[in-house]
């Protein structure tokens, strides 16, 4: 049981690194999710064409072909110098946007109308109603599935190491073909970390949650 | 239907601040409102009154555009009201809105209810809205309650808070679609109180309700309903005691005798 002691920089890296490309690529995802969830609500019918495009277009791909389109594709539309962390980010967190921006959504569908008439009977703009009144009631209901879509995300940034990121699944691949460790001992640790991960996001999010409960 | 064409008894003031003009609407095949006629004066308070599908709110709720128009003009003011965007935004400031509902932002507590709007849209600065906020809430009888959430409150505290909300930017017209009808009978009055303060104070009021003593006793003018028309304008005690369309003598009936 000594793979852990032995290798414990190599750990260390690749939960560091699993760590990183989920911490980033959910900001990215938060980010992207949001602005794309208010074009898919918006009074502006191209804005919500690209909304919906863009979710139906990154929701029905497969995580491993958008990662094949992002390291492969965008560098040879000319996209240079991007190293294969950044463009695991791109791709996961373009990925997860398109789930973040559906759970929004339908948050937003749970506020009644009559919030947003009022907003806009006292004369807010589109954009202000959005910010100010409909978004901050729909985040209440939308955190328990952005919570579990982040865990998810947590768990897909596995699908990096292959290609070429540093991160815990990079950790398993080198460990395995090198020197005769106890492949499940290896798997359990490996394991052992992404719980870790998994289990903070959802105390953050289930903490997140008791935060956003006001008396209604 | 048009037994008599519309009779008016109050000539429309010189000084109009809200005038529809040949407005139609159609909700699919219905025709909620039939070429509606509206002009009212400034410090005029009108009284909508009609059964249930007549329009009557359908009406309310075109003044500040919450419902598009097929086609006719409103103007607020003298100016048209805009199709949509910044423009609109800046007029429905100038045109209070009170909801059956009440609507007050779940999220935020009473005092902020009544600030959002200063600062978000009228870009006071905060303390000044602060203050004009909680002489507002003094003023409807809700001072006590600044800190709380809409949820805390009972119905007649809430509404009084909407109006409040609405009084805080300072509108030219205030537009109520049934303000009473979601209330328990024992906050009725304290909203209707207010309601009635507000009117003596000059405020232009539309009032779409079904509380005929609060008609009798504040309107300036009856505007009667049906079927997506204006039946009958008049003044309250002679809509009340001669009404000259049967199909208001009808109406009056059922809601006046039991």
């Amino acid at each position: 049981m000594n793979v852990l002691s032995d290798n414990f920089a190599m750990f260390r890296e690749g939960f560091i690194g699993t760590v990183e490309l989920t911490v980033l690529s959910a900001l990215l995802a938060l980010v992207l999710g949001t602005l794309v969830a208010a074009f898919r609500v918006s009074p502006v019918p191209a804005l919500r064409a690209f909304g919906t495009a863009w979710v139906t277009l990154l929701r029905n791909t497969p995580l491993v072909l958008l990662f094949l389109a992002v390291t492969l594709g965008l560098p040879a539309l000319g996209l240079k110098g991007w190293d294969s962390f950044w463009l695991a980010v791109l791709a996961l967190g373009c990925y997860t946007s398109a789930f973040i921006c559906e759970a929004l959504r339908s948050g937003i569908n749970t506020v009644p109308v009559g919030q947003a008439e009022a907003a806009r009977s006292i004369g807010m703009t589109f954009g202000q109603t959005l910010v100010q009144i409909v978004l901050p009631q729909a985040a209440r209901t939308s955190i328990p599935p952005i919570g579990s879509l982040l865990i998810a995300l947590a768990k897909n940034t596995a699908i990096a190491s292959g290609f070429n990121v540093t991160e815990l699944g990079s950790v398993q691949k080198t460990l395995n073909a090198a020197s005769g460790y106890n492949i499940y001992v290896i798997f359990l640790w490996i394991a052992i970390c992404y719980i870790i991960i998994t289990f903070t996001i959802s105390g953050l999010f289930r903490l997140l949650e008791n935060r956003l409960a006001v008396a209604r | 239907m048009n037994e008599i064409s519309v009779t008016k008894d109050v000539a429309p003031a010189a000084d109009a601040l809200v005038v529809l003009d040949k407005v139609n609407k159609h909700f699919g095949a219905l025709h909620v409102l039939q070429d509606i006629d509206l002009t009212i004066a400034r410090g005029e308070v009108v009284v909508v009154i009609g059964p249930s599908g007549s329009g009557k709110s359908t009406l309310c709720r075109t003044i500040n555009r919450l419902e598009t128009t097929d086609s006719g003009s409103i103007t607020i003011d003298g100016k048209p009201l805009p199709q949509e965007g910044r423009e609109l935004a800046r007029l429905r400031a100038d045109v209070g809105m009170v909801f059956q509902s009440f609507n007050l932002f779940a999220h935020k507590t009473v005092l902020e209810n009544v600030t959002l709007g200063q600062v978000k849209v009228r870009r006071k600065d905060r303390k000044a809205a602060e203050a004009t906020a909680r002489s507002l809430l003094d003023r409807v009888g809700v001072g006590a309650q600044a800190e709380k959430y809409p949820a805390q409150l009972s119905g007649g505290q809430q509404q009084r808070v909407a109006i409040a909300r609405a009084l805080a930017m300072d509108p030219k017209v205030m537009l109520f679609d049934e303000p009473t009808s979601a209330l328990d009978p024992e906050m009725i009055n304290e909203v209707l109180e207010v309601m009635q303060q507000l009117a003596r104070d000059g405020m232009t009021m539309v009032v779409v309700t079904h509380e005929m003593g609060f008609a009798r006793s504040a309107a300036n003018r009856v505007v009667f309903m049906a079927d997506g028309r204006i039946v009958e304008e008049a003044r309250p005690d002679q809509f009340f005691s001669n009404p000259r369309s049967d199909r208001a003598k009808d109406f009056l009936s059922k809601i006046l005798h039991h």
